[in-house]
């Protein structure tokens, strides 16, 4: 009697435990599932600038074995690497952030002051714009301007033509 | 095939799956469907000029831009989240949308590569869904998916086919392993240029509803119909 109700109280024991697990294998998996849509958040917000290939080391518990049902243990590694590599990512964005905000405070100088920023030159990609453009302060009428002190900003027409950059490669 | 008659009468069939697989994952589900061709296609050749335009309609859909906004989209995304459950990296190994995006830009355009692989293709940029395609003669029963067993090969038992480890999860019939998940299904069961009968298969994951992966199917199953009925 005492030996059958040591054995239910050990499977009672066991199923608990194996309840506990499936539920602590579900929850890292839903945190698994939250840190992917923040990753790919910050990369679409990020984009072109911000990009998950110059971060992409595979994961502790991936590739290697396949696709497979992960462990408690790999499942947390997963989680513990996703959280690093979400950090990373938001450092980066973090530090592009900023150096839009000081391109974008230096271009307003630029604009009110031009005279202070001679041939400052200032890419529109650091802006956080997309295209080849380019501020420029530049005297206004060339030779002329540069003595008499007249500065201007000017943007840049954009991309170089396909033509130009054959004939560079050539 | 359970999915045979499925296939005839135009429906998918969900496959089964092992009870291991389905405690940890509930929503995962294989859906089949099985395509009889009327007349034998050259299945590897080139496709016809309707199918290449397609292709070419799809390519212009597609620049850098929406190449990376994908991943924000609910299916894409679905499948970039059951990537990582499962163990796979999908900025590693990418997810088939994304790997097929990635050769579009690659390449400036979805190339044609052969009959069956441009309309799978044409079908897995139109929903996001991949759809495989097994030759059904080839297979022994219904497809499912299940854990491999050790020292188990992948498509055949002689010692030329590749070994599996243990535990990966696997699109099987009832003897053997086909393909590994979101893989290539192993060769000797691919279709070949004259077959007349094919299994379509196609993964429905968590957050990916059933009318994506019916789509998939349905899109596959009606082109390759249509273009053996010579319409």
């Amino acid at each position: 009697m005492v030996g059958t109700e040591q054995l239910s109280s050990d499977l009672r024991i066991g199923s608990d435990r194996k309840t506990g697990e499936d539920a602590a294998r579900a929850s890292l998996r839903a945190q698994v599932a939250h840190l992917e849509r923040q990753l790919s958040q910050i990369v679409v917000a990020g984009y072109p600038y911000i990009h998950i290939h110059a971060d992409a080391q595979p994961l502790d518990a991936t590739v290697a074995g396949g696709p497979r049902l992960l462990t408690l243990g790999e499942l947390e590694r997963q989680r513990d690497a996703l959280v690093e590599r979400v950090r990373r990512l938001r450092r980066q964005s973090a530090i592009r952030a900023e150096r839009e905000r000081h391109a974008r405070a230096l271009l307003d100088e630029m604009r009110l002051e031009p005279g202070r920023y001679r041939f400052t030159r200032l890419p529109v990609a650091d802006l956080g714009e997309g295209g080849c453009g380019v501020w420029e302060v530049r005297p206004r009428l060339g030779l002329i301007g540069m003595l008499a002190g007249w500065w201007q900003l000017t943007l840049s027409s954009g991309c170089p033509l396909p033509r130009a950059r054959a004939a560079a490669r050539a | 095939m359970n999915g045979a008659g499925a296939g005839e009468s135009g429906g998918s069939t969900v496959g089964w799956c092992a009870p291991e697989v389905s405690e940890t994952f509930p929503e995962l589900r294989i859906v089949t469907c099985e395509v009889r061709l009327e007349r034998a296609l050259s299945l590897t050749g080139s496709s016809p000029p309707a199918l290449k335009e397609r292709l070419r309609e799809l390519s212009n859909r597609w620049a850098g831009a929406q190449a990376i906004m994908l991943r924000s989209q609910p299916v894409p995304a679905a499948y970039r989240v059951f990537f990582r459950h499962i163990g796979l990296d999908p900025d590693v190994q990418r997810t088939p949308l994304e790997e097929a995006v990635m050769r579009r830009l690659i390449d400036g355009g979805f190339l044609p590569r052969g009959l069956l692989e441009d309309v799978l293709l044409a079908a897995l940029v139109d929903t996001g869904v991949a759809v495989w395609a097994l030759d059904a003669g080839t297979l022994d029963g219904p497809l499912g998916l299940r854990l491999s067993s050790a020292g188990e090969r992948l498509g055949r038992d002689d010692a030329k086919a590749p070994e599996l480890q243990a535990g990966q999860l696997v699109v099987a019939d009832a003897s053997r392993a086909l393909a590994l998940l979101f893989a290539a299904p192993a060769r000797r069961h691919c279709p070949r240029a004259d077959s007349r009968r094919l299994a379509l298969f196609s993964l429905q994951v968590p957050g990916v509803s059933t009318l994506h992966v019916e789509e998939a199917l349905w899109s596959c199953r009606t082109t390759l119909q249509s273009l053996a009925q010579g319409l």
